[in-house]
């Protein structure tokens, strides 16, 4: 940094008070957050933690705890289930759309845009009480069938706002050079196109994945006991914590908080954060 | 480019029916769209209409509108509506307040930037569960804010911050903030900063240079931003219910509907209840997007923005 002769002393006159109260709230913003974050796993550790700064002592006994008491495994297991069918289903579903999207102009590409974008605005637990008493009506609710079809609502228009762009950077000579080679549609897609994709399949399914591990709401409203992800299993140990020591709920809520990092560092090697928030905000202006 | 072609010899209707709508754009690519837009149809429009007019056919009888009557009537299911906006929209707003001077200086070129926007969107990603979990620790009578509070001699006694407003107004920045300044950051790093630089070329301060060009630049993405953290606030669940008073001040509008559901079993009046979450949402969003289709939308940047 500071290859730039002219930028060091000019900038030294814009830090002025008020760059300096930004900077304040954001650092202070931080250190909550961090605070937060280090608080739950400290505890998680901890022997006995009262009104000090840091615990009485250190132990990992919680973590044989709750895997053993909150049945880690079953919950594991059946988020694990969950999430790659909901990551698989929605690319197929959506990257075909994306690419109508991306490629062609047609009459009501407007109103389809609207039709994806809702899901995305109307916020999971409106949608989904009359989701799940729909799916109740047809005996799918409480069971992994219901809790997959659930989250698909949101994943099938994020898939599709996430891949456009990247359909849209990928360049149409190389399809039409393919199609004057004689090559079919599905040629194209699966020989041309797929390849050119990966990157962006990729992100989408790593941020499906991310999406369906904290989805609290929708998986909340359908799952029956034995299809809890790990969030919605981790809110009712808090719920019931009366009975249980917290830093076993702490513990698993470390145990969560490492499945959404691992894909989270890995997608964000090839997604900027900010992109991972507003990807829908060109189509909402279109 | 395949434009039906004119100069050709007349051809049998099926296929000149096949022809005009690939004059148009439909063609049999425009079907690819067709099962994402079903998976839509079938389980986001089908349920909202399904649940609209479950809420118009009440378990006790009594009207089609006896549930909407119910719920406006009882004082304990209305005032909901008041406590929820009571919530979401100080939060969204002062998410929103805090996210444009930031993004504003976080457009310019800066260290840690990365670290910060990654960090930034950690929360986002927890989730309200894993935050609200944080939050009952972080802010209990014995956690660290009010220890170090009391360590600083600012109080005398722990201030109570969970259980209440506090605690899920904070879990609503915690989770909101991130996301308003990421949206503001996205939108506002796509304007050229040429255009700030031709106003000060003019003479404009920087103030001016603030109020009468980026800030006008800034606001399609400032709007969106206030409308998505809105909504989302709007529909706090669990931490309401987690540290909030689920019972008395912070019985917002989401868990009225969830007690109706899964408490109750009362499916109509649950769908009435969600009917009327849905409502305030879209009149929101309504206004919002409406008032911003009259802002500028021009070009913002040489290439893509």
């Amino acid at each position: 940094m500071g290859s730039v002769p002219a930028a060091p002393p000019r900038r030294r006159l814009t830090f002025s008070v008020s760059s300096w109260i930004l900077v304040g709230i954001m650092a202070f913003f931080l250190l909550n957050l961090a605070a937060l974050i280090l608080g739950v796993l400290f505890n998680s550790f901890a022997t006995s933690w009262f009104a000090t700064a840091l615990p009485a002592g250190w132990t990992t006994r919680w973590y044989e705890f709750a895997i053993d008491s909150f049945r880690m495994l079953r919950v594991l297991a059946a988020t694990a289930q969950i999430s790659a069918a909901v990551v698989v289903i929605s690319l197929v579903v959506g990257t075909p759309a994306a690419y109508v999207i991306a490629r062609r102009d047609f009459p009501g590409k407007r109103a389809l845009l609207l039709l994806f974008l809702l899901p995305m605005l109307v916020p999971p637990i409106t949608y989904g009480i009359p989701l799940a008493t729909a799916l109740y009506k047809f005996g799918l609710a409480g069971s992994r069938g219901g809790v997959i079809l659930a989250n698909i609502v949101p994943a099938v228009p994020f898939v599709i706002f996430v891949l456009v762009p990247f359909i849209e950077q990928i360049d149409e000579n190389v399809e039409r050079a393919a199609r004057m080679c004689g090559a079919s549609t599905w040629r194209v897609f699966s020989r041309v196109l797929a390849p050119l994709m990966v990157p962006g399949l990729l992100a989408a399914g790593l941020l499906v994945l991310i999406r369906v591990l904290g989805m609290f709401e929708l998986t909340f409203l359908t799952a029956g006991p034995g299809d809890q992800t790990l969030v919605v299993a981790l809110y009712y140990t808090v719920f019931a914590a009366g009975i249980r020591p917290g830093q076993a709920i702490d513990a698993m809520a470390v145990i969560y908080m490492l499945t959404t990092f691992v894909p989270l560092l890995i997608a964000l090697r090839f997604i900027n954060p900010t992109q991972m928030v507003v990807r829908m905000k060109r189509e909402a202006a279109a | 480019m395949s434009r039906a072609a004119t100069a050709e010899p007349p051809v049998p209707a099926r296929r000149s029916l096949r022809h005009r709508l690939a004059a148009v754009g439909i063609d049999r690519l425009v079907l690819l769209a067709i099962p994402a837009a079903a998976t839509i149809a079938l389980l986001f429009v089908y349920p909202f209409l399904y649940g609209l007019g479950l809420s118009f056919q009440p378990l006790d009888g009594g009207g089609a509108l006896a549930n909407y009557r119910a719920f406006f009537n009882d004082a304990y299911q209305a005032s909901t509506i008041a406590k929820t906006l009571r919530l979401a929209l100080p939060a969204a707003l002062l998410n929103v307040a805090v996210s444009v001077p930031i993004a504003h200086k976080m457009r310019q070129p800066m260290r840690f930037k990365r670290l910060i926007t990654t960090a930034l969107i950690l929360p986002v990603t927890l989730g309200t569960v894993l935050v609200a979990e944080g939050l009952i620790r972080y802010f209990g009578p014995n956690g660290w804010f009010n220890q170090a509070l009391l360590g600083l001699g600012l109080i005398d006694s722990p201030l109570p911050l969970t259980n209440n407003y506090v605690g899920v107004f904070a879990s609503l920045v915690i989770t909101g903030f991130p996301l308003a300044l990421l949206i503001v950051l996205g939108h506002a790093s796509g304007i050229d900063p040429d255009v700030e630089k031709a106003a000060a070329t003019l003479g404009a301060s920087p103030t001016q240079r603030f109020w009468k060009v980026t800030f006008p630049l800034m606001l399609p993405g400032v709007s969106i931003a206030f409308l998505l953290a809105f909504v989302a606030a709007f529909a706090v669940f669990p931490s309401a219910v987690m540290v909030g008073n689920p019972s008395g001040e912070t019985r917002v509008i989401s868990i009225a509907a969830y007690q109706a559901a899964y408490e109750q079993f009362d499916f109509p009046m649950a769908s009435t209840i969600a009917m009327v979450m849905a409502a305030v949402e879209l009149a929101v969003i309504a206004v919002i997007l409406g008032l911003r289709s009259r802002l500028y939308r021009g070009a913002t940047a040489g290439g893509k923005g």
